[in-house]
C-alpha cells in the first residue's frame, strides 16, 4: 500500500484489486500449478495441496454468479443499510465476497447463479486517516 | 489408557452480570463444579481454563486466586466459540496421557451487547458493508443460504428453530430466558441479516460452566454413582475447501470432527438420545442436524418441520435453549453444554428430561474454524 500511496490516483481497497484508478481495474489471484486451487491477496504456499513457491498471480474475470447472499439490515454505524452481502464464484476460477449493488435488496430480486459482472467505483466515500480515497469492487446484475 | 468421568458439572445461570470481574464469574462455576463433586481446590491437580475476551490475562490463575492458590499448572486457552470445548478437551487428554487423575476445567465469559464480527482491522478504510458483512449474523446468514440454495431451506424452516429452542429454554431455569416465542412472532422480529431475525440471533450473555475430570482409579474411588463416562472427544480445524477462506465453512470442519467422534466412542447417531448442538444463529442449527448425522444430507428441513429434533420427539436437540435462549458466553459455552448433556445422563434434568437417555453429544464451532465434539455416557 505504501508505494501507492505517494501517486495520487485513489487505493485499491485490498491488495489483490489492481490497476485502482486505470481504466482497467481488475482482481488478481494466485494460482496453484500444483493443483489449481485458487486464492486471494499474498502467500507462498498452498493450503490445499501444501505446494510452496508454486502461485502464479492470475488476472481473474470481472464475471461471475452469484452462490449465496444474506440482506444485512443491522450493521455498525455509519454503514448504510440495507444492503446485500454477496459471495461470488467468478467464472474461470476464484470466489470472492462483496457487495451486491444495482439491485433492489429484496429475496423476490435474487436467484442463486444470476449472473454478476463485478465492477469498480469509489469506497462509497471512505477515506483513511491521511484522506486518501479508494477505489472499490462491486457486484452488479449482468447487462 | 484410562477411560475418563465426569463427576462434577454446573454452569451458573446465565445473564449479565457486569458488577463482576471475569475470575469472579469463572470461579462460581468452579466452585458449584467441585461442590457437585465433593472434592475441594486442593484435590484438583491442574485448572484448564477457556475465556476469549481476556485472553492474555491469565484468567486461570485469577480464578485460583479467588478460590484457592494451590500452585498447580494452569493453562489458559482461547479457540473462538469451541474455547470452552477446547479448555475440557485439554483437561481430558492430561487424564488419558496419564499425567493427572483429577482436574478442573472451567470456562467463563463477560459479553458486551451487539454486533460480533465485522469490526474491520486491517489497513485503509473499514471494509464492513463495503465488501459484504463480516458480521457474524451474516456469515451465518450465508451459511444457511447455501443450505436453502441446496435444498430449498425456507425462511420459515430456519425460525421453526427458534421457535423450538425458545420453547425448551422455557424448562431450563439456568437459561437468560425463558420466553415462548411463537413462529411469527420469530419470523416478525426485526430482521438483522436476512433470514436470521433478532430471535434467530444468539444471546449475548455472561457465563460460566465447569466441570471436574478424573480417571478411571479416581472414579471408582470416589463411587459411580453420578459419574459421567467421555466416550470422544474431538477437536478439528478447517480442513480444505474451495470457499472456505472468504465463506467461513463449519460444514466440513464439523463433519470430519462428528465422523472421529462416533468412531471414538464406537456408536452411531443412531444410537444419540440428546444433542446440544451449536445454534450460534437459527440458519446453523439446520446445517448441523445434518453434519452431525442426524439426518441425511437434504433432510434437515423435514426433521425441523416434523418435530423430531424437539422435547420428545425422535433426536431432541439444544433442549437446555441452546445458544438462541439459553444464551451463549463464548468461552463458557462449551463446558455449559457438557453440563446440560451430563444433567440429562444423571436423569436430574426436571421438566426437560430426555427420558432414557444414554449418550449424549455437544458440538461448538468457533469460527475460523475450530470444531469440538464430545459424546458422553451415562454410567450408572
Ligand atoms: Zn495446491
Amino acid at each position: 500500500m505504501s508505494e501507492q500511496a505517494v501517486g495520487n490516483g485513489p487505493l485499491p481497497v485490498v491488495p489483490y484489486l489492481k490497476g485502482a484508478g486505470t481504466e482497467d481495474p481488475y482482481l488478481e489471484g494466485l494460482k496453484c500449478d500444483a493443483c489449481n486451487a485458487i486464492f486471494l491477496g499474498d502467500r507462498v504456499t498452498c493450503s490445499k495441496c501444501g505446494a510452496r513457491d508454486q502461485l502464479q498471480a492470475t488476472r481473474l474475470e470481472n464475471k461471475g454468479k452469484l452462490y449465496v447472499y444474506s440482506i444485512v439490515y443491522r450493521s455498525f454505524p455509519g454503514i448504510d443499510v440495507p444492503y446485500i452481502s454477496a459471495i461470488v464464484d467468478l467464472d474461470g476460477g476464484g470466489t470472492i465476497k462483496g457487495n451486491l449493488i444495482g439491485v433492489e435488496a429484496d429475496p423476490a430480486n435474487l436467484t442463486f447463479d444470476m449472473e454478476l459482472d463485478v465492477v469498480y467505483g469509489d469506497a462509497l466515500g471512505r477515506k483513511d486517516k491521511d484522506g486518501n480515497s479508494y477505489i472499490s469492487y462491486f457486484f452488479k446484475p449482468a447487462v | 489408557m484410562s477411560d475418563v468421568y465426569v463427576v462434577g458439572v454446573d454452569m451458573i445461570k446465565f445473564g449479565r452480570f457486569p458488577e463482576k470481574t471475569v475470575p469472579q464469574l469463572g470461579s462460581q462455576a468452579a466452585l458449584m463444579a467441585l461442590d457437585d463433586a465433593g472434592l475441594t481446590i486442593q484435590d484438583m491437580q491442574a485448572l484448564y481454563c477457556g475465556n476469549l475476551g481476556q485472553a492474555n490475562a491469565m484468567v486461570g490463575q485469577r480464578i485460583l486466586q479467588e478460590i484457592g492458590q494451590t500452585g498447580v499448572a494452569v493453562v489458559n486457552c482461547a479457540n473462538a466459540c469451541a474455547t470452552g470445548a477446547t479448555a475440557f478437551r485439554e483437561a481430558w487428554m492430561s487424564i488419558k496421557a496419564g499425567v493427572f487423575d483429577c482436574v478442573l476445567a472451567v470456562g467463563v465469559e463477560q459479553m458486551g451487547r451487539g454486533l460480533l464480527g465485522g469490526g474491520g482491522g486491517g489497513e485503509g478504510i473499514p471494509k464492513e458493508g463495503l465488501l459484504g458483512s463480516g458480521t457474524m449474523p451474516a456469515v451465518f446468514a450465508e451459511a444457511g443460504m447455501e443450505h436453502a440454495r441446496n435444498y430449498g431451506t425456507t425462511f420459515e424452516q430456519f425460525a421453526k428453530v427458534s421457535v423450538k429452542n425458545h420453547h425448551h429454554s422455557t424448562l431450563n431455569p439456568k437459561a437468560m430466558y425463558q420466553i415462548e416465542t411463537p413462529l411469527d412472532t420469530v419470523m416478525n422480529a426485526e430482521m438483522i441479516s436476512y433470514p436470521n431475525t433478532k430471535l434467530m440471533c444468539s444471546v449475548n450473555v455472561d457465563g460460566s460452566a465447569a466441570a471436574v475430570l478424573v480417571s478411571e482409579k479416581k472414579a471408582r474411588e470416589l463411587g459411580l454413582n453420578r459419574a459421567v463416562k467421555v466416550k470422544a472427544s474431538v477437536l478439528t480445524s478447517d480442513p480444505y475447501s474451495d470457499r472456505d477462506l472468504v465463506m467461513p465453512d463449519v460444514n466440513g470442519v464439523t463433519r470430519i470432527a462428528a465422523k472421529q467422534a462416533y468412531e471414538m466412542a464406537g456408536i452411531g447417531p443412531e444410537d444419540v438420545s440428546l444433542v446440544e448442538l451449536h445454534d450460534c444463529f437459527a440458519t446453523a442449527e439446520i446445517l448441523h442436524y445434518e453434519n452431525l448425522g442426524l439426518c441425511s444430507d437434504g433432510d434437515a428441513g423435514r426433521m425441523i418441520d416434523d418435530g423430531e429434533v424437539a422435547l420428545g420427539g425422535r433426536i431432541p436437540v439444544n433442549v437446555s435453549g441452546g445458544l438462541l435462549s439459553k444464551g451463549h458466553p463464548l468461552g463458557a459455552t462449551g463446558i455449559a453444554n457438557i453440563y446440560e448433556v451430563c444433567t440429562h445422563l444423571r436423569g436430574e434434568a426436571g421438566d426437560r428430561q430426555v427420558e432414557g437417555a444414554r449418550f449424549g453429544m455437544t458440538h461448538v464451532i468457533g469460527l475460523g474454524s475450530a470444531c469440538g465434539i464430545h459424546i458422553l455416557e451415562k454410567v450408572a
